[in-house]
């Protein structure tokens, strides 16, 4: 949708007129404003590759020899095997279970519209309002007592729950506007909800499911407030605040942590470029800051 | 000359079929299969939120540590909050720089790359997509890049110290206090402002054309133009944007906890971050809870001054 409307809405039409200087300005402009963004992120990638004798010499240019055993190393001191593990295991399960529970009820919300639908959308309009620090304290103590503190599963429960109401919210725009027609022609084959659901609504609205899943997926892989809170077993911690501990112990030894960085940005900033539309559709959607 | 007078419309009641009779089939048809497709998520949803948000309220009227019994103290954890603490004003001070920086530096760069943006063709997707990308970064990986650009010894500043034999660049602006938390607040806005960009872009590319022939009949310069079109079309998504950035700003933890937790000496402080460490380390979680609900008041505060605006007729 956004590459469509792009395209049709060219302003710089308007300003053919202008002085040729004009669009130069824009991309000098653009060019320096794009430098400030991936700068940084290139000079982390260069040092990542140095040896450690090198970066004292050479912190922010091209280096000389390439050191890809950083990448070993930190992958090894970092724990990293096991930590990406454990954030994986929690994408997983959070996104299956945002996409399943959620999908269901979205798929209830905008089909079935049962009596007690409008005060469901509008507890998940406030619940999305609700800031986390308001029910943390009384819910660490409540994971505590249930065992759940220190598990994968424990945290990536309140994952689930707290991506609900943005992740009903998309799914539902996407099912509401669905012709009925399909769905009365497989009743009267005799299908069940459940197979209507799957055989129908699914095939037809995957690419909601795909951007909320690729949205869920990116906010629980990047999340750090919550699993500071609720995991300080490192066994089951997650990469970022396991990266946070490795940082703060190996501070000096930049080129062993920007290897560690890279490592996990590294996925999500492949996924990213294969299917950057729906990621930026469903984040302004859901206009979540992370 | 002939009247006519509006015919009487059926009454919609009459004209459908008679209610038929209750029944268990219809019943789960039309009420409890959806029911219990909703349930699920939104049980879990009471569970993890409303609940504990619940609790909340009733432990910040007592002492209670997390573990021994809740004591009842009536509102002395929201007196020591309000006259007793000089930590939570001191946070709450540095709450209001940083409101105050994020409505105004990422809403004036973001507005500028997108109106820059919006005019130009060639390699815009490709300007679209790498500004993005500091937007998808994981927190402890951006503070991880900034931490070590911004090292006194061989961060990029002092680099350019070292070049220019200025002794003013190499400093810790991580490690003082007059600066750590403008500095914080300028890495969190270096992750940020794409996003907003993106926002902008959105709406402005929402805007119809005609709006800017009419504008260029009427011989505007490009200012005029922005104020008087492009603004009035994005204005919805800018204020919107203004509320979510005011409600956000009373809640920052991430960037702060990862950088300086909240040092040196308390000068980048919040009041998240002063919380956390009442409820997790000092294990003061009743008094933590009272200030989670005193955090929340304020950022619900921004949402009714903006309901307010709203009625008075803004158009938000």
């Amino acid at each position: 949708m956004s590459v469509q409307s792009q395209s049709d809405f060219n302003p710089a039409k308007h300003h053919r007129h202008n002085r040729l200087g004009s669009r130069t300005f824009h991309h000098v402009m653009l060019f320096l404003l794009t430098a400030s963004a991936i700068v940084p992120i290139a000079i982390l990638f260069l040092n990542s590759l140095k040896s450690q004798s090198e970066f004292g010499q050479n912190p922010i240019g091209i280096p000389r020899a390439l050191h890809f055993e950083n990448y070993l190393r930190a992958w090894d001191i970092g724990n990293l095997g096991q930590t990406a593990a454990n954030s994986a295991i929690m994408v997983v399960i959070t996104v299956v279970g945002v996409l399943v529970l959620g999908g269901m009820a979205a798929y209830s919300l905008a089909r079935k519209n049962p009596p007690g639908s409008d005060a469901v959308m509008l507890y998940l309009l406030v619940a999305t309002t609700i800031p986390v620090w308001l029910y943390v304290v009384p819910l660490f103590f409540m994971w505590r007592d249930f065992g759940l503190v220190n598990t994968r599963f424990g945290l990536a429960l309140i994952y689930i729950a707290l991506n609900a109401p943005f992740s009903i919210f998309l799914l539902r725009s996407f099912m509401i506007n669905l012709s009925s027609d399909f769905e009365d022609a497989a009743r009267i084959d005799g299908a069940n909800e459940l197979q209507i659901f799957s055989r129908i609504v699914l095939p037809l609205t995957w690419p909601g499911f795909l951007t909320v899943g690729l949205v869920v997926g990116l906010a629980v892989w990047g999340e750090f407030q919550l699993a500071l809170i609720f995991i300080q077993d490192p066994d089951a911690a997650p990469v970022t605040t396991s990266y946070f501990k490795f940082t703060q112990r190996f501070g000096r030894d930049w080129p062993l942590t920007s290897a560690g960085a890279v490592m996990m940005i590294f996925p999500v900033l492949v996924l990213f470029l294969a299917m950057q539309r729906r990621f930026v559709e469903g984040l302004t959607q859901g206009g979540a800051k992370m | 000359m002939q009247q006519t007078y509006p015919q009487p419309k059926p009454d919609p009641r009459q004209t459908i079929t008679p209610k038929k009779k209750w029944s268990w089939y219809r019943f789960m048809q039309k009420v409890g299969t959806p029911w219990l497709f909703i349930a699920p998520i939104i049980l879990l949803h009471l569970f993890v939120v409303a609940y504990p948000a619940a609790l909340s309220v009733y432990y910040s009227f007592t002492e209670w540590s997390g573990i021994n019994e809740p004591k009842w103290v009536g509102f002395e954890n929201y007196r020591k909050i309000l006259f007793d603490d000089p930590q939570v004003w001191s946070a709450f001070g540095h709450n209001i720089i940083w409101l105050a920086f994020f409505l105004t530096v990422p809403f004036m760069i973001a507005l500028f790359a997108a109106s820059l943006l919006a005019q130009v063709k060639r390699g815009a997707m490709v300007y679209r997509t790498l500004l993005f990308i500091p937007f998808i970064l994981p927190s402890v990986v951006t503070a991880s890049i900034w931490r070590n650009l911004l090292n006194p010894r061989l961060g990029v500043l002092a680099q350019i110290g070292e070049w220019t034999g200025i002794e003013a660049f190499k400093i810790a602006l991580l490690g003082r206090s007059s600066t750590a938390l403008i500095t914080i607040a300028y890495i969190d806005n270096w992750h940020w402002w794409g996003f907003l960009m993106i926002l902008f872009l959105t709406a402005m590319q929402a805007i119809p054309k005609v709006l800017y022939d009419a504008a260029k009949i009427d011989g505007v310069n490009k200012w005029q133009e922005f104020w008087n079109v492009t603004f009035p079309g994005i204005r919805p998504t800018v204020l919107f944007m203004f509320m979510m950035s005011a409600i956000w700003a009373f809640l920052a933890f991430d960037y702060i906890w990862i950088l300086t937790q909240g040092g040196p000496a308390g000068s980048s402080d919040v009041m998240a971050t002063v919380l956390y460490r009442n409820a997790f380390a000092r294990f003061e979680a009743g008094y933590a809870a009272a200030q989670g609900l005193t955090l929340s008041f304020l950022a619900g505060f921004i949402v009714v001054i903006f309901i307010i605006l709203r009625r008075r007729g803004w158009e938000i």
